[in-house]
C-alpha cells in the first residue's frame, strides 16, 4: 500500500476504544504528520507543567516514535503484556515524555494523565519505570542498558518460536557507554535478526556537540564493523523511516541499525540544536511560544 | 574429616537436571563456563546457553531481557565481577523491575587464594544485599548448593547465590532439607551462638568443638539465606544464649555481621563480635594461609566467643 493511502483503524479523536484488539494502525503520511505534531505539543505541555524534564531529546525522536507506534508495531494498547506483541524498548529513558505521549495517544492510558508527569504518585516517572506504566517495557534512564535487554527479549522470541520483532531506541550520546558496544558485538554474534536498533542521531549531548565531547565518528562504520546491517535516514522524514523499518524486516542473519539523523529540539525554534534544552523544561512563556509554533 | 565436595559441580549438575525438567531454564556465562561449571548445561543444551564473552554488563542485561520474556535465566561468573563490575545493570535491569534472574557466582571470598586481590570477592554480599528485592543465598556445602539452586529456579524474583572455588567439607547430611529464609541449627548450645555462612560454617563447628573442651557450650547457626534474614532465629539465639559471634568470608562491613547487628540492635541487643575481613584487601596465598592471615580460623572464632562471653552481664 502506498504510504499516502494509509488508513488508521483507530479513531484519532477517541483513541481509548481500541479494547484488546491488535492495533493494526497503518496511518497515512498525513495522519502521521498530525500525530507527530500532537506528540510535540504533549512534550511541551507535559514538561512545562512538570517544570523539569528532557524536551530536546524527546522532540528529536518524535517521527521515529510516530512511525513505530502508528505504522510498524503490532500491539494491543488494552493488553500491554500481550505475549505476541512487538516490543519497543526505550533505552534513552530521558525521552520518557515522548514515549508517554505516544502510549496515551494509542490508548494505553488516558491522555489527561500526561499532565501528571513527574508528580508524586504519578505512573509517569521522570525516567521510564516499567513497574508503573502500561506499555513501558523497561525501566531506563541509566544509559546504555537497553540494547542488552533487547537482545535478551529477541533471543527469548527465537527460543519460544514467536515471531514478534524487537525495536530499541538509543541516543547517539548514549553510545559513549561501553555496554552499547558489548551489546552490538553480541547481537551480531547471536545473529538476532528480529532486532532493530534505532539511533536518534541528533549530534548533541549534555555538554555540547558529540564531536567536541566524545567523538563517535565514523559512526556508521562502527556499526558495520560490529556486524550490523546499517541504514541511514533523515529521522524527521516519515516516509524514509517507514521504508527503513520495512527494509529491516527483510534482513536475515544479522541485526539492523537505523541511524536516524535528527535535530535536537526539532519543531521548536529556540530549542533546535540548543543543548540547554536537553534537560531543562520550558517556562510558561516558552511553552506559549512553542505551542504557537506547533499549531 | 568429612568428605569434600565441589559446590560449583553441584551447581552445574543441578542446572542440567533443571534444564531437563523445564525448557524455560536458560544459562548465561561470561567466558568462565569451565570454572563456574555452567559448561555442563552448555554441553547438553547448547541452544539454551549463551556465552556472552568477557562482558558482564551485557550478560546481565540479556538475562533481564530473557526473564522479561518468560525465561528463567541463570547467569554466572566469578563473585568479584557480579555484582561489582555491573552494579548499575543489576540495579536497574534486574532489581528495580524485579526480574526473575538468578545470578549464581562462584569463587566467593578470599579462598580463591593465589589469584590475589583482583579476584577476591569480599564486597559482593554488601553490594547485593543493598538492593531491594534480592534474595541472597550463601550455601555452606554442595548438598545445600543443589537445593538452593533448585529453590531459586522455582521461586519468582531476583536471586544471588554465592559459591566457592575450593571443595567444601559436607556439613549437611543427605537428609538435609533447605528451607528458603530459614536458619539451620547445626548444634545446640547455651553460652553463646556462632552464626556463620558458607565456608565459615565448617570452621564454626570446629570452633564449637574446641570451645566444648574449654567448657563453653556454643550454639551454631548456619544462615544460608542472608536476605531476607531469619529474624526469628536471630532473636531466639540472642534471648537464649545472650551473646552472638558472626563468621563470614567477606568484609566486616555490609555482610552477615552488619545484617545480624541491625536486627538485634532493634529487637534484642546483646554483646556481639564479628569474625570477618577487617577493612583491607587480601593478597596472594593459599586458601588456608589467607584464612589464617585475615582472621578466619577456628582459633579466631574461639577468641571472639571468649571476648563476647566476657561482655555478657
Amino acid at each position: 500500500m502506498p504510504l499516502s493511502e494509509g488508513k488508521n483503524s483507530l479513531s484519532m479523536t477517541s483513541a481509548n476504544n481500541a479494547k484488546a484488539e491488535v492495533f493494526s494502525s497503518v496511518a497515512s503520511l498525513a495522519e502521521m504528520e498530525a500525530i507527530a505534531k500532537r506528540l510535540r505539543r504533549h512534550i511541551i505541555t507535559m514538561t512545562g507543567k512538570a517544570g523539569s524534564g528532557h524536551p530536546g531529546g524527546s522532540l528529536s525522536a518524535v517521527e521515529i516514535i510516530t512511525v513505530l507506534y502508528f505504522r510498524v508495531l503490532r500491539h494491543k494498547p488494552k493488553d500491554p503484556c500481550w505475549r505476541d506483541r512487538d516490543r519497543f524498548i526505550l533505552s534513552k529513558g530521558h525521552a520518557a515524555p515522548l514515549l508517554y505521549a505516544a502510549l496515551a495517544e494509542c490508548g494505553y492510558f488516558p491522555v489527561d494523565e500526561l499532565l501528571t508527569l513527574r508528580q508524586l504518585d504519578s505512573r509517569l516517572q521522570g525516567h521510564t519505570d516499567c513497574t508503573l506504566t502500561p506499555g513501558v517495557e523497561m525501566s531506563a534512564g541509566a544509559l546504555g542498558q537497553g540494547l542488552s535487554f533487547a537482545i535478551g527479549v529477541a533471543l527469548a522470541g527465537r527460543l519460544n518460536l514467536q515471531d514478534y520483532r524487537v525495536y530499541v531506541l538509543l541516543g547517539d550520546g548514549e553510545c559513549d557507554e561501553g555496554q552499547v558496544w558489548e551489546g552490538a558485538m553480541a547481537a551480531a554474534h547471536f545473529k538476532v535478526d528480529n532486532l532493530v536498533a534505532i539511533v536518534d542521531n541528533n549530534g548533541q549531548q549534555i555538554d555540547g556537540w558529540n564531536r567536541d565531547v566524545m567523538n563517535l565518528e565514523p559512526f556508521n562504520k562502527k556499526w558495520e564493523a560490529f556486524g550490523w546491517h546499517v541504514l541511514e535516514v533523515d529521522g524527521h522524514d516519515l516516509a524514509q523511516l517507514t521504508q527503513a523499518f520495512e527494509q529491516a524486516k527483510l534482513i536475515k542473519g544479522k541485526p539492523t541499525v537505523i541511524i536516524a539523523h535528527t535535530i535536537k529540539g526539532k519543531g521548536v525554534s529556540f530549542m533546535e540544536n540548543n543543548p540547554d534544552f536537553h534537560g531543562k523544561a520550558p517556562n510558561a512563556k516558552e511553552v506559549e511560544i512553542a505551542l504557537r509554533e506547533l499549531e | 574429616m568429612p568428605q569434600e565436595v565441589s559446590t560449583r559441580e553441584a551447581y552445574g549438575k543441578t542446572l542440567v537436571e533443571l534444564g531437563r525438567e523445564n525448557p524455560d531454564i536458560v544459562v548465561l556465562d561470561a567466558d568462565l563456563s569451565r570454572s563456574t561449571m555452567t559448561q555442563l548445561f552448555a554441553r547438553e543444551f547448547p541452544g539454551r546457553f549463551f556465552d556472552c564473552g568477557i562482558a558482564e554488563q551485557n550478560m546481565v542485561g540479556i538475562a533481564a531481557g530473557l526473564a522479561a520474556s518468560g525465561k528463567i535465566p541463570f547467569a554466572s561468573t566469578f563473585a568479584v565481577f557480579v555484582p561489582g563490575r555491573c552494579f548499575d545493570q543489576v540495579r536497574m535491569s534486574i532489581a528495580q523491575p524485579r526480574r526473575n534472574v538468578k545470578l549464581v557466582t562462584t569463587h566467593g571470598g578470599i579462598s580463591v587464594g593465589e589469584d590475589g586481590t583482583s579476584h577476591h570477592a569480599i564486597e559482593d554480599l554488601s553490594l547485593i544485599c543493598s538492593l531491594p528485592g534480592f534474595t541472597v543465598i550463601v550455601p555452606a556445602d554442595a548438598i545445600e548448593t543443589a537445593q538452593a539452586v533448585r529453590a531459586a529456579a522455582t521461586t519468582y524474583g531476583p536471586f544471588y547465590i554465592r559459591l566457592w572455588r575450593p571443595k567444601l567439607p559436607l556439613v549437611n547430611g543427605e537428609d538435609y532439607h533447605f528451607k528458603l529464609g530459614k536458619a539451620v541449627t547445626m548444634r545446640q548450645g547455651a553460652d553463646a551462638t556462632i552464626i556463620a555462612i558458607g565456608t565459615m560454617v565448617a570452621v564454626a563447628l570446629e570452633a564449637a568443638e574446641g570451645l566444648k573442651r574449654q567448657d563453653i557450650d556454643c550454639r551454631v547457626l548456619n544462615m544460608p539465606t542472608l536476605k531476607p534474614v531469619d529474624e526469628a532465629a536471630l532473636i531466639k539465639a540472642a534471648v537464649e544464649t545472650g551473646a552472638i559471634v558472626t563468621a563470614e568470608e567477606h568484609l566486616e562491613h555490609g555482610g552477615l555481621g552488619s545484617i545480624v547487628a541491625q536486627v538485634l540492635a532493634k529487637r534484642q541487643p546483646v554483646p556481639m563480635e564479628f569474625v570477618a575481613i577487617k577493612d583491607t584487601y587480601a593478597k596472594s596465598g593459599t586458601s588456608a594461609e589467607l584464612w589464617q592471615r585475615y582472621g578466619l580460623t577456628a582459633k579466631d572464632i574461639n577468641k571472639a566467643v571468649h571476648t563476647v562471653i566476657r561482655r555478657k552481664k
